[in-house]
């Protein structure tokens, strides 16, 4: 092209042009290409990372294949993977839809969303008849964590819970009797005495509100209450129940039995102390079970009962985890989003997606389905189905990112904890969300 | 050179305009003013935007709560210990790098300029870590510094503060250090670049008469070298300093601000970004706009920094 370009000035232009014409050209195809390969809508569903498939699957895996089974002539579902951090997840949504984004018609969100998005009406309402064909089935838990005022604003489609994993030798030779309900005392001075540890998740980030809020909860207490008065609402962290919190904190932190690195602990640093010669009890998700299938002389060893009470004979409230499904309200295809929603969340995706990813349904009927009651032992589907069902959901508000930043500020690290802590926070939240200080 | 002394005339008597400079003004003007549009739309309405945005409160995920406060953000900011021991770190990153880099920069620019054996390769190679994305550069040194994988602590665990546990992102001050070294490694090459601007204007003819007057290597250097090249280094300065106060890229990736490693630009984007607080948000975005304000006019005031006379226009 060089050489017939560098006879004449014209030849040279012309050769330009359509140098500059060719790749036009080129991506004009390519679109035409895309345009005509589907003549239905599509929708574009924007998915939290699922984990990678086992090397012999085939097919669609995860998400992606919850997609393509509920893709129909009317409409074909596209995923579009978000960001692996949750906090990342927020971000590029939220951004996304306040500037009323219609390239995206369903997403999956995490439960702690649900406030801040239903209260910025990103979320399409869900008629009642279909909100109540959602929730029928659903655990109690996983429904607390998809209602907003009142109305189901988001519809579950698995649910994470966390449980108390421990060694069943430990538990044995420190004479813990693990039939019945056992408290974090408890398990503390049994770790302690028998030079054992507890891993609990404690670093600056969600996972340590999720331990404050499940300690608080299990007191029989709340962070806030009032959730749907936003700024306004009731701060109740400076209570009994909110003592009761920081005296378990304080006693872990302060005791043999804490983790060296508590302080930046998360759910991956204490898989390894668990398997290890300390290793004796950690509180932590579901994948807990997968997680050390590899591994027999711990495999054989592990043990699994309901989250530790704060205080002795208050039932316990477990975390709650996993993944809601919303439509976009600025979505161009609100119907047939809605239409799809039905279908992702529908029992028989929850079982196929448990099977693929070992995310627990959010449906009653699902665990007793015959394929995942192959996979994992009776007693654990039970657990599982009985922990989501009691589940305490962090505050369902508009405010829960700043509230659960301003709960790691006050009650970071965890040896700082105090009694005085609660009080500290309860004014510390308060004026971070009338706005008076930075967070 | 040899033109500074025509200012000084020029000074002397009222300047006379004549027709055709006055066209030629007027002609430059309508030619600039495309150039102005285009920069008051991308550059100025933003600004307007943001001086606007930061007299309410406003978040983006509760538009319907938008309430005008006046100068409540800037007063909620400028009372906040936060603001001021964000305000610190920025301050105290800034002047050790400037510091730090200004030495090293100087050495470097030396030895581009004085080399006589392969010049380009070692010019080159002297401006490598500029080219380089500071991202990259951060993750670089993140694992450097790293607990489990870094080299930084088993090449130097001979020196006294630092052993083969020393976790260099566990407190204040190792993490401050860990950034620092990030920031000097990536920005010094620029730096040296600017100061080798300044080197290479210095006339030999200078060096050579102070030589045959006796003066020693040290005397060249902080007589004839460093004066004459006071406009160049202070324009390093000054250009580095801005770059420097608006740290971001390093504390994202190395600690995303923790240990209280935040500077000020990191404040703004967790209030911006992450929590959505446009008003408040947009107030720090003012403050720091106004103190890099602030700190471009110390710079060029206390220093006299002539930037025409550094370009070589005077």
């Amino acid at each position: 092209m060089d050489r017939s370009g560098s006879g004449s000035g014209a030849s040279s232009w012309a050769a330009r042009l359509a140098a500059l014409g060719l790749p036009f050209a080129l991506l004009g195809g390519l679109l035409t290409a895309c345009g005509t390969d589907t003549d239905v809508p599509v929708l574009t569903w924007y998915i939290n990372p699922d984990p990678a498939p086992p090397a012999d699957f085939q097919g669609s895996f995860g998400q992606a294949g919850i997609a393509e089974r509920c893709s129909t002539d009317d409409y074909r579902i596209q995923t579009q993977t978000l960001p692996g951090d949750g906090s990342q997840q927020r971000i590029q949504l939220a951004r996304r839809l306040a500037a009323k984004d219609p390239s995206i018609d369903l997403m999956s969100l995490d439960p702690v969303f649900t406030g801040e998005f239903s209260a910025a009406n990103f979320l399409a309402p869900i008629s009642e008849d279909q909100a109540s064909d959602l929730s029928a089935d659903a655990l109690a838990g996983a429904l607390e964590g998809a209602t907003w005022d009142d109305r189901l604003v988001v519809a579950p489609l698995w649910a994470n819970t966390q449980l108390l994993w421990y060694r069943k030798s430990f538990a044995e030779k420190a004479g813990l009797d693990m039939s019945r309900p056992v408290t974090w005392d408890q398990i503390i001075e049994a770790a302690a005495e028998n030079n054992g540890t507890v891993g609990v998740q404690a670093n600056k980030y969600e996972g340590y509100s999720v331990w404050i809020n499940a300690l608080i909860q299990g007191a029989g207490g709340a962070i806030i209450s009032d959730n749907e008065a936003g700024v306004d609402a009731s701060i109740d962290i400076d209570s009994p129940a909110g003592q009761a919190a920081a005296g378990v904190i304080s006693k872990l932190a302060h005791s043999p039995a804490a983790q060296r690195d508590l302080s930046v602990s998360n759910e991956g640093t204490v898989l390894g102390p668990f398997a290890g010669d300390r290793g004796a009890f950690q509180v932590n998700w579901t994948f807990i079970y997968a997680n050390y299938r590899g591994d027999d002389a711990t495999f054989d060893d592990l043990g699994w009962t309901r989250y530790p009470q704060t205080e002795e004979g208050k039932e316990s409230r477990p975390p709650l985890g996993g993944i809601n499904i919303g439509v976009n309200a600025n979505s161009d295809d609100v119907e047939d989003a809605l239409t799809a929603l039905s279908c992702i969340t529908s029992v028989e995706n929850q079982v196929t997606y448990a099977l693929e990813t070992g995310n627990m349904p959010a449906s009653a009927t699902a665990y007793d389905d015959a394929e995942l009651k192959q996979a994992y032992p009776e007693d654990l589907l039970e657990l599982f189905r009985n922990s989501i069902d009691a589940a305490g959901p962090r505050p369902v508000s508009a405010y829960w990112s700043d509230i659960s930043s301003a709960l790691q500020s006050t009650w970071h690290p965890p040896n700082s904890v105090t009694d005085r802590t609660p009080a500290k926070s309860a004014d510390f939240i308060g004026e971070v969300l009338q706005g008076r200080t930075l967070l | 050179m040899s033109a500074a002394t025509a200012p000084a005339a020029h000074l002397d008597r009222p300047p006379k305009v004549s027709d055709r400079a006055k066209a030629e003004n007027a002609l430059g003007r309508k030619l600039v003013l495309p150039a102005v549009v285009v920069m008051l739309v991308v550059t100025a309405y933003p600004m307007i935007q943001a001086l606007y945005l930061s007299l309410f409160q406003y978040r983006l995920t509760t538009p319907d709560d938008k309430s005008f406060v006046g100068l409540g953000n800037y007063a909620t900011v400028l009372t906040d210990s936060l603001f001021w021991r964000d305000m610190w770190n920025t301050v105290l990153i800034m002047l050790v790098t400037v510091a730090v880099e200004l030495v090293i920069g100087f050495a470097f620019a030396m030895v581009m300029h004085r080399i006589i054996f392969a010049r380009g390769v070692i010019r080159t190679s002297i401006l490598i870590p500029y080219g380089i994305i500071t991202v990259v550069s951060a993750f670089a040194w993140q694992f450097a510094f790293s607990l489990n994988n870094g080299f930084v602590n088993s090449w130097f665990s001979w020196l006294p503060w630092i052993s083969s546990d020393t976790n260099w992102f566990g407190d204040h001050w190792h993490a401050m250090f860990a950034i620092m070294v990030s920031e000097i490694w990536k920005t010094t090459p620029f730096m040296s670049l600017l100061l080798l601007a300044g080197l290479s204007q210095i006339s030999e003819d200078m060096l050579e008469a102070a030589k045959v007057d006796g003066a020693t290597w040290w005397q060249r250097l902080t007589r004839v070298i460093l004066p004459n090249m006071r406009a160049a280094i202070m324009v390093a300065v000054l250009f580095r300093a801005l770059d420097a106060f608006r740290i971001f890229d390093n504390i994202f990736v190395m600690t995303r601000g923790a240990q209280n490693t935040e500077s000020v630009s990191f404040l703004t984007y967790r209030q911006v970004i992450e929590q959505f607080q446009l008003g408040l948000g947009s107030a720090l975005s003012v403050l720091l706009f106004l103190s890099v304000l602030l700190l471009a006019f110390l710079i060029v005031k206390l220093f006299r920094v002539d930037l025409a006379a550094a370009r070589g226009e005077a």
